[in-house]
């Protein structure tokens, strides 16, 4: 097969529609989203072979691929790590009630907090949810494991996590491709004990999910993710977790001298472990995240012999991602010499809104019909491009914590007395997490004011289509909003003065309002006209 | 061989563009390849930078380590700086001359200046050269082709990779870009002998 140069999330979507993947659903977030566009973009979606769609959010994607599984295709859910947050309660109990056909969900993980409010390690969640985990150490192992996981899920009827971080979700290697495979389409399931979690079903499936652990930890075993490579130097032994090896493997230049194992699939492969354990003088965990696998060999109280090293224990920082620097420090490789200290000169660049940015209009208007309360009110916002509304020049917002909390915090301080009590939050972000929010608000009669704003585009991961778009205002009304205080603004510089009155008149209402401003993304915007004049030029 | 490269400039000046250039003629030419890049967030106008690993043997990690790249090839001067202490013993800034001062506290000129010819950097007019090519636009083509005797690859491949990479927004911006590359090429060939003689 003729090799391909991928990206660590494009080779998970190939790897996925070589295994005969007939459905796919995600909700775009870095580092994450170029998987599920990957499969947009290919021949088996675009001809409807696979059913690959954006949704709402997370859960509801996770939910639909359940939905396929249970109907007999294999399917997959893509997220980020918060997004497992917000499908976590589907997660967990699709376990227990265990997939028909595979069922694979892809988390990419941000250590360093990228693009990201922080670094939670989705490995945790396989301890709660009793799943097994796939962690690529590589661009082909990216390719390879999609297929790996259907056949795990099948085999033995869980859901399979496929855990990626950042680098290698963005990081581009060669991979050769195998010739693809296309399962046959399964029966759709009709055991109503097994998806019927009533108590007394689900305590029979959680047994079952008990039991298939002693199973999986077999598979782990003899997994070809895992290996055990001898060296002979036993004063270290070194576990690596997915692209951790990389690091280890670069620093002693392609061959470490000490007994290296290389885990790349979970549960923990014991047996393996045990060996390392019991030949080492001491033993160094690399790995992305969390120090999962470290904590877990260290035990409680902490084991004696071998010394267990890592993040936990400082030999490696706590927090962010791995560096080849950190790592070769770790496993006692003598530093680089510093030919260049590091340039003073550079300031911060951080990103911001772009030059002609229909949030900026926004903002400006806000701000002002807000500085009528001396200060008084908040502006709780929420995540996407908008959240750049918090550095200068706008220094519009007060808060950012997690998709949806515009709504819900500006809520509560209302009803903690705090007035005005504004919420911002994009158009997306609403459909995604808002909406629940929003309705508690109109039940209670809240003051909130919340500002919509509407591009029409998921703008922040590059302009994936929203669900919402041209649906905010039946949504609204829908949720029950007073139609005298749903305004919708146009976003433009010449309509400021009328937008900052329109919004001072909403923040004085004593019920809650919506102000939908609208303007389109001025990135899609461009990319249309240049899209139309193409066109127009064949 | 084996080169390690830092990329690097402000989101929206092309730097992706000048990655996968680069990674696909290297690829085409039987080299392994890892590219890590910046997507999401630090696009918007942001310090952006990709870690570029060439070899023809294998590879391992997805970044450059410290202290070993071979070349920082930058589209913006102030994005130079940021990287130097990746730079190896014999490692080469090459760097676009114009700035973009998108920040406040921007450096002044005198302080760029003295801080880049401190690591003895190699300051190039790409946007002018991009302007000879046809537009401003084509000035990370400019890097490219300035930054090839460099890296080592044969310009046929790279200018194969620029016509791959751009072959579906139609003939024109092919051309431009492949002009960029050439204007690039023949100031990167008289620049490389030029800090050769010197050594």
């Amino acid at each position: 097969m003729e090799k391909r140069f991928l990206l660590g999330n494009e080779a998970v979507a190939l790897g996925a529609l070589d295994a005969g993947v007939g459905a796919s659903y995600a909700y775009p977030g870095t580092p994450s989203t170029e998987i599920t566009e990957f499969i947009l973009g290919s021949r088996a979606s675009q001809s409807g072979k696979v059913h690959c769609r954006w949704t709402a959010n997370e859960k509801t994607a996770l939910e639909a691929a359940l939905g396929a599984s249970y109907a007999g295709r294999r399917a997959m859910a893509t997220m980020k790590h918060v997004g497992l947050n917000v499908a976590s309660d589907a997660f967990v109990n699709a376990a227990v009630a265990g997939p028909n056909a595979g069922l694979v969900v892809v988390v990419a993980d941000d250590p360093s907090m990228h693009s990201s409010q922080n670094e939670q390690d989705s490995r945790l969640y396989t301890d709660l949810a009793l799943v097994p985990c796939l962690e690529p150490s590589d661009q082909q192992e990216a390719y390879d494991m999609p297929r790996a996981a259907f056949d795990l899920s099948e085999r033995h009827g869980v859901p399979v996590l496929v855990r990626l971080t950042t680098r290698l979700a963005h990081s581009r290697a060669d991979i050769t491709p195998r010739p693809a495979t296309d399962p046959a389409c399964r029966e759709a399931a009709s055991d109503r004990r097994r998806y019927v979690l009533l108590p007394v079903n689900a305590r029979g499936n959680y047994e079952r999910l008990v039991s298939a652990q002693a199973a999986l930890e077999a598979a782990s075993e003899t997994s070809p993710f895992n290996r055990l490579i001898d060296g002979a130097d036993r004063r270290l032994g070194i576990v690596a977790c997915g692209l951790a090896v990389n690091y280890v493997l670069e620093a002693f230049d392609g061959s470490c001298p000490h007994p290296l194992l290389k885990i790349s699939q979970y549960p923990i492969p014991s047996a393996q472990v045990e060996r390392l354990l019991t030949s080492c003088d001491r033993v160094l965990v690399v790995e992305e995240g969390y120090p999962y696998v470290e904590g877990k060999l260290r035990g409680v109280p902490p084991r004696a012999t071998p010394r267990i090293l890592g993040r936990q224990s400082g030999e490696i920082p706590r927090t962010g991602e791995l560096t080849p620097q950190a790592v070769r420090a770790a496993v006692g490789m003598p530093q680089r010499e510093a030919v260049h200290v590091p340039s003073t000169i550079p300031v911060p660049r951080p990103p911001a809104l772009c030059s002609g940015c229909p949030h900026a209009d926004g903002f400006r208007a806000l701000s002002e019909a807000m500085a009528a309360h001396g200060g008084a009110g908040r502006v709780f916002s929420d995540i996407g491009c908008y959240t750049l509304g918090a550095l200068p020049p706008y220094d519009a917002i007060d808060t950012c914590i997690d998709m949806g909390a515009s709504i819900t915090m500006a809520r509560g301080a209302a009803d903690a007395g705090l007035t005005p009590a504004v919420a911002v939050i994009g158009d997306s972000t609403f459909v995604h997490s808002g909406m629940t929010g929003l309705l508690d608000c109109v039940a209670d009669a809240t003051p909130v004011t919340v500002v919509l704003l509407d591009n029409s585009t998921v703008a922040m991961t590059g302009g994936q289509p929203s669900l919402a778009t041209d649906r905010l205002v039946s949504i609204c009304r829908g949720l029950g909003v007073d139609t005298d205080h749903l305004r919708t603004l146009d976003l433009h510089p010449t309509h400021h003065a009328e937008n900052v009155r329109a919004i001072a008149e909403e923040l004085s209402h004593p019920g809650p309002s919506v102000i939908i401003g609208r303007r389109e993304c001025i990135q899609t915007a461009r990319r249309r006209a240049a899209h139309a004049s193409d066109k127009e030029a064949s | 061989m084996r080169r390690n490269l830092i990329l690097c400039g402000v989101g929206g000046q092309g730097l992706l563009s000048l990655a996968a250039v680069i990674g696909d003629a290297a690829i085409r030419s039987g080299l392994r390849v890892k590219q890590a890049e910046v997507h999401g967030m630090a696009q918007r106008g942001g310090a952006v930078q990709s870690h570029l690993r060439l070899s023809d043997k294998g590879l391992h990690a997805d970044l450059v380590e410290r202290g070993t790249a071979d070349l920082v090839v930058s589209l913006e001067p102030m994005e130079a700086l940021r990287y130097v202490e990746y730079l190896s013993p014999r490692g080469v800034v090459l760097t676009a001359r114009t700035t973009v001062e998108n920040v406040s506290r921007y450096p002044d000129a005198a302080a760029l200046d003295g801080e880049l010819a401190a690591v003895s950097a190699v300051v190039i007019d790409a946007v002018a050269l991009a302007k000879e090519a046809g537009t401003a636009r084509c000035a990370n083509m400019v890097m490219a082709g300035v930054a090839s005797p460099w890296i080592g690859l044969e310009e046929a491949a790279l200018e194969a990779a620029i016509e791959r990479l751009f072959a579906s927004k139609g003939r024109s911006v092919v051309d431009v870009n492949l002009s960029g590359f050439r204007r690039g090429a023949e100031e990167g060939k008289r620049l490389h002998a030029a800090t050769a003689e010197a050594v």
